[in-house]
């Protein structure tokens, strides 16, 4: 309103120069923002009270073993001094997350691409409930469905690979060994609570390739598929990584069905297809609530467990949001 | 995608020129070519019997079908280049592979649902929800006693986690969305790593926070309900923290700016004009917030015991939950207790659902009212 309009007849000698914004909150506003932002930090002080109490906890025992807490595998807390250490843990815990990415992430790539890319928009309205119903579904469940159903289902696909793949060192199995409670079976079902959160993320990040793009793709002449490998899985690259990487966080954090599934014996073992296997989570779960002897070394677990799982998902958070706003694209 | 190959409406169309050609769906396939499927999978079938029936020794029906999914995408593959080439066969063999991926996602859930129903119907009485497991014994049937107790403990636990969780929560989202901290970013980024905290976790930080120091000392710190309540709230916290924030993003910029433009305060403009907004979104936030904890059994174990006696206080002495009535049971030997594990899982999934449907029917409700007034807003 208050700039030179064509019915002026003398321009102003300078253009008006742009008026500057004066943001002064009045009271109410300033302990809005105060309240709101003692919200937010009180989230970052949860995270590092979390740290520290499990810190404080795990620390004589950290003391007590030493370096060597991260190179034991045996666990022997009848003895004195007791003798543990997080390694037979860690990779049962690793190669069971390793495994369920492996089925859960190709899944969700295509499921993903189904519901953005295939699917009408009914469908994909449905589909988009039918995931986050996935994701709300207990873990427990899944856990209960493994254990009591799969188990036996999954042990002759176990067999067949061990006998016809065998030479191939992960699948080999020792003669006579008891193919169920393994970490392939604990890592397939994993894999299915892993699904609903990559799912998501990917749609979500799919659904944001620029319609452009893709429509120029198929004016040029590009099938379907081709316009999906070379318009939407490139845009979407950081999303399928961030995805992946928060998948990888659930994963290696999954607690319950893996204490279902497994005997929880630390031991470091590659065979993937036999019985044995022991995991973090499921080994804090098994030992939840005995007694105070073996509180220090779980807690030891636990901070382990935390570091690890929270490094994991801050890298991939961070790669989503930036994968985001480096297209300038706001969620 | 059906929309991309629609053409501009040309101004000659009344001149009895032919229509314009109909927008071609990319994404379904034709009756030939289902036909075509349909001979590729049966000699698919044959080809796998062939290998695994006759040639090697036999597998579970679970590799058979793993063997039979190859085979057909290999014959598909070199059926269709034989008319459409390379590319279009690609296209063809990706088509049905993003298909059955999703297969792979929606038929778990299925009949993980079927599973639980089958398994848990049988024994579901209306004495489930009237008795606890008080003098219960092992050789008692499964239909002896109930779970209400575990009902009850849930009920209380998950209602206290709400009343700490709601208000931070939703302060927080305010912080994320209606600010302009440059402290947004990393907390996002923060929140966003802390959904993916294990459960396990927060119980155990409980556990060594409030329980080992001060459990002996005051009873509210010991083992109960209460204790079970926070860990369940920092698994919930997360989560609701970023459905509510996406649910704030809706609101249209155009409703904040005019309510500061009449010379409202930040917090009036949120109090008044954008919660009310959304007011629909963030219940479908929290509903769904209680959904993903009503079921989480690795908070609970290093706070609440569980308990197999009715114990209505939350504050006092431990109490039983219903994902830990599930947990505990089927890993009890008898056949009765896991019997009684699975009805309880039955009830637990059947509560999931009903939250579900609504967080769904209420999020629905707000995004028909809704629609027009973002497209005045452009």
């Amino acid at each position: 309103m208050s700039t030179s309009t064509v019915t002026l007849p003398e321009p102003s000698e300078s253009p008006p120069s742009p008026r500057a914004v004066v943001d002064t909150p009045s009271r109410p506003d300033r302990w809005f923002a105060r309240l709101t932002a003692g919200a937010g930090a009180s989230l970052f002080a949860l995270l590092v009270l979390i740290g520290f109490f499990l810190l404080l906890r795990a620390a004589p025992a950290l003391r007590q073993r030493g370096f060597g807490f991260f190179t034991t595998i045996e666990w022997r807390v009848d003895i004195n001094p007791p003798i543990f250490g997080v390694l037979g843990l860690l990779s049962g815990t690793v190669i069971v997350a390793v495994i369920a990415c492996l089925v859960a992430i190709p899944v969700s790539v295509l499921s993903a691409l189904f519901i953005t890319d295939f699917a009408g928009p009914r469908l994909r309205n449905s589909l988009t409930g039918v995931v986050d119903l996935l994701a709300a579904i207990p873990s427990l469940l899944y856990g209960l469905w493994g254990m009591a159903y799969l188990n036996d289902r999954i042990a002759p696909l176990s067999a067949w690979l061990s006998h016809n793949l065998g030479w191939i060192p992960i699948f080999h199995t020792k003669p006579e060994a008891d193919l169920t409670g393994s970490m392939f079976i604990a890592g397939l079902v994993v894999s299915m609570m892993v699904m609903p959160i990559t799912t998501s993320i990917m749609r979500e990040v799919f659904a944001q390739t620029p319609p452009g793009e893709k429509e120029a793709a198929l004016a040029l002449g590009s099938t379907h598929w081709g316009m999906i490998w070379n318009v939407v899985l490139p845009y979407g690259r950081g999303g399928i990584i961030g995805g992946s990487m928060l998948g990888l966080g659930r994963a290696l954090g999954e607690t319950i069905a893996v204490k279902l599934l497994l005997p929880q014996v630390p031991n470091l073992s590659g065979h993937i297809l036999q019985n044995g296997g022991a995991t973090i989570s499921g080994f804090l779960a098994t030992y939840a609530g005995y007694a105070d002897r073996v509180t220090q070394p779980l807690m030891a677990f636990g901070l382990v467990l935390f570091v690890f799982t929270i490094a994991v998902n801050l890298g991939a958070s961070a790669i989503i949001a930036r994968s985001r706003s480096g297209e300038g694209v706001e969620v | 995608m059906a929309t991309t190959t629609e053409p501009a409406a040309p101004p000659a169309a009344a001149s009895g020129a032919p229509r314009p050609p109909a927008p071609r769906n990319l994404s379904t396939f034709g009756r030939a070519e289902l036909a075509m499927f349909a001979g590729c999978a049966v000699s698919a079938y044959f080809v796998t019997w062939l290998i695994f029936d006759r040639l090697t020794d036999g597998t579970g029906w679970l590799g058979f079908l793993v063997a039979w999914y190859a085979f057909f995408l290999g014959i598909v593959y070199v059926v269709t280049r034989e008319t459409l080439g390379r590319l279009g066969a690609a296209d063809r063999v990706a088509g049905i592979v993003i298909r059955s991926g999703l297969l792979a996602l929606v038929v778990p859930l299925g009949w993980l649902l079927a599973y639980v129903a089958v398994k848990g119907l049988p024994a579901l009485r209306p004495g489930f929800f009237l008795h606890d497991q008080s003098g219960i014994r092992p050789e008692m049937p499964a239909t002896a006693g109930g779970g209400l107790h575990s009902i009850v403990g849930t009920l209380e636990q998950v209602g206290l986690a709400l009343i700490w969780t709601v208000p931070l929560s939703v302060l927080t989202a305010i912080f994320l969305n209606e600010t302009r901290s440059r402290f947004r970013r990393p907390l996002r980024i923060l929140v966003d790593a802390m959904s993916g905290l294990p459960s396990i976790v927060a119980g155990l930080f409980i556990y060594a926070a409030l329980i080992i120091p001060l459990g002996s000392h005051m009873s509210v710190f010991g083992f109960d309900g209460f204790m079970a309540s926070l860990a369940l709230s920092i698994v919930m916290m997360p989560t609701v923290t970023r459905t509510v924030e996406l649910v704030l993003r809706l609101v249209p910029d155009g409703v904040r700016e005019a309510s500061l433009a009449l010379g409202a305060s930040r917090a009036r403009t949120v109090w008044s004009v954008v919660l009310p907004t959304a007011r629909s979104g963030v219940t479908t936030a929290v509903v769904l917030g209680i959904a993903r904890s009503v079921g989480e059994t690795a908070p609970l174990l290093f706070t609440t015991f569980g308990l197999d006696l009715m114990n209505k206080t939350p504050f006092f002495k431990p109490q039983d939950a219903l994902p830990l009535f599930v947990y505990s049971n089927v890993q009890k030997p008898s056949a009765a207790a896991a019997e009684r594990g699975f009805t309880g899982a039955l009830v637990l999934i059947a509560i999931v659902l009903v939250l579900f449907a609504i967080a769904r029917y209420v999020g629905r409700d707000r995004s028909r009212r809704r629609t027009p007034t973002r497209k005045e807003t452009r």
